[in-house]
């Protein structure tokens, strides 16, 4: 039953989130991958299309990854899957707030959380690393390989304007018309 | 019973107002609710709004959907949180259908695919910069560094699922902060 196991999935990944937006991705990918929902490369390229349309990013790639999966419904369940464990720890956080904001359990656990966000990211990027290097496995052509190189050049191009902190949206757009450029130049 | 309805109403419209027209997830929603919610309803305060988003980020979940679902809440109740979150996802449902859509359609152009090979070495940069952007935020100490580095070497290197390692990294804090914290009491 493909709508309860998008459901099921999303649900997981809903309630083990901290952070927001991209922290999503480690679980994502753990999820999609090993259900075999969606190969790497269409992962990666809707990573782009989240954060350049409107609204929260994990809701975004929530709702692709469901309709890509299952249609309508499997949307409706992805994003209802997401949504459903920030509504209901809310809903009993916003009771008692001053509590839970002192809790030294909530602190705790928040305290090796975050740290673990950024060691899944950093993973993360070393598989987005991969799709975008060395797609097929590692070979000693790809160095002579012209794409190895164009991808190095708008990946730079990429990290330098968010380093100037441009817009996600604007970097998109620079990486999708590099990428159409060379494609036809070279 | 129908100011009641008027609340629920301008809720669902404000935060409608927000899925639409923010781009780049969570953190880039914040300033909208403040002028949603604070000075166009003055639903709630400006204290309000730190408070809430440092809540958001010590909950699981999509930032952008804990915030709407606290303040529905606050201003009206559990219906004010249904109507809040629905709003704010409404749009990315809508938008990403029609866009997973278009996308398969034109899958099989070529300056598409092109395009693509250019923003996915767009998102790799877009990655690092989030994992960057984390980094600092993380508070460091040996402890973080061990965490960071367990994290980012079983999702990386290991087939470990990543809710293990989420759960193993809480409880590791947990640990080592109720540790901590007897230590200094001694």
């Amino acid at each position: 039953m493909i709508y309860l196991q998008l459901l099921w999935a999303f649900f997981k990944i809903g309630a083990l989130t901290f952070g927001g937006g991209l922290a999503m991705l480690p679980l994502i990918e753990d999820e999609v991958l090993s259900h075999g929902w969606i190969d790497r490369e269409l992962l990666v390229n809707f990573i782009a299309v989240a954060e350049s349309t409107p609204g929260p990013i994990a809701v975004n790639l929530s709702t692709y990854v469901g309709s890509e999966v299952g249609g309508f419904f499997g949307a409706l369940c992805a994003t209802l899957g997401v949504v459903t464990p920030s509504f209901i720890i809310i809903l009993i956080v916003a009771r008692c707030y001053e509590k839970f904001k002192e809790n030294k359990i909530v602190k705790g656990c928040m305290s090796g959380l975050k740290p673990c966000v950024v060691g899944l990211i950093g993973a993360a990027a070393v598989s987005v690393f991969c799709t975008v290097f060395i797609p097929d496995g590692f070979k000693l052509s790809l160095f002579s390989e012209i794409g190895t190189y164009t991808s190095l050049g708008i990946f730079a191009a990429a990290l330098f304007m968010s380093h100037k902190k441009l817009h996600p949206i604007f970097v998109v757009c620079f990486s999708a018309i590099a990428g159409i450029a060379f494609g036809y130049l070279l | 019973m129908k100011s009641k309805i008027r609340i629920w109403l301008g809720l669902f419209l404000s935060f409608l107002r927000i899925g639409a027209f923010t781009f780049g997830g969570g953190y880039a929603m914040i300033p909208l609710i403040q002028k949603e919610a604070v000075e166009k309803n003055k639903w709630v305060t400006d204290d309000d709004i730190l408070e809430i988003v440092a809540i958001a980020e010590s909950t699981p979940g999509p930032i952008a959907i804990n915030a709407a679902t606290f303040i529905g809440y606050r201003v009206g109740g559990i219906l004010g949180a249904f109507f809040s979150t629905f709003g704010v996802v409404l749009p990315s449902f809508v938008i990403i259908l029609l866009i997973s859509h278009l996308l398969r359609e034109f899958q099989e152009y070529r300056a598409f695919r092109y395009a693509f090979e250019g923003i996915r070495a767009g998102v790799l940069a877009l990655i690092i910069k989030a994992l960057f952007g984390m980094y600092k935020k993380c508070k460091k100490g040996l402890f973080a560094y061990i965490a960071m580095a367990a994290s980012f070497i079983l999702a990386a290197f290991f087939d470990v699922p990543v809710y293990f390692i989420i759960i193993g990294c809480a409880l590791f804090g947990l640990v080592t902060s109720l540790l901590h914290k007897r230590r200094a009491e001694k």
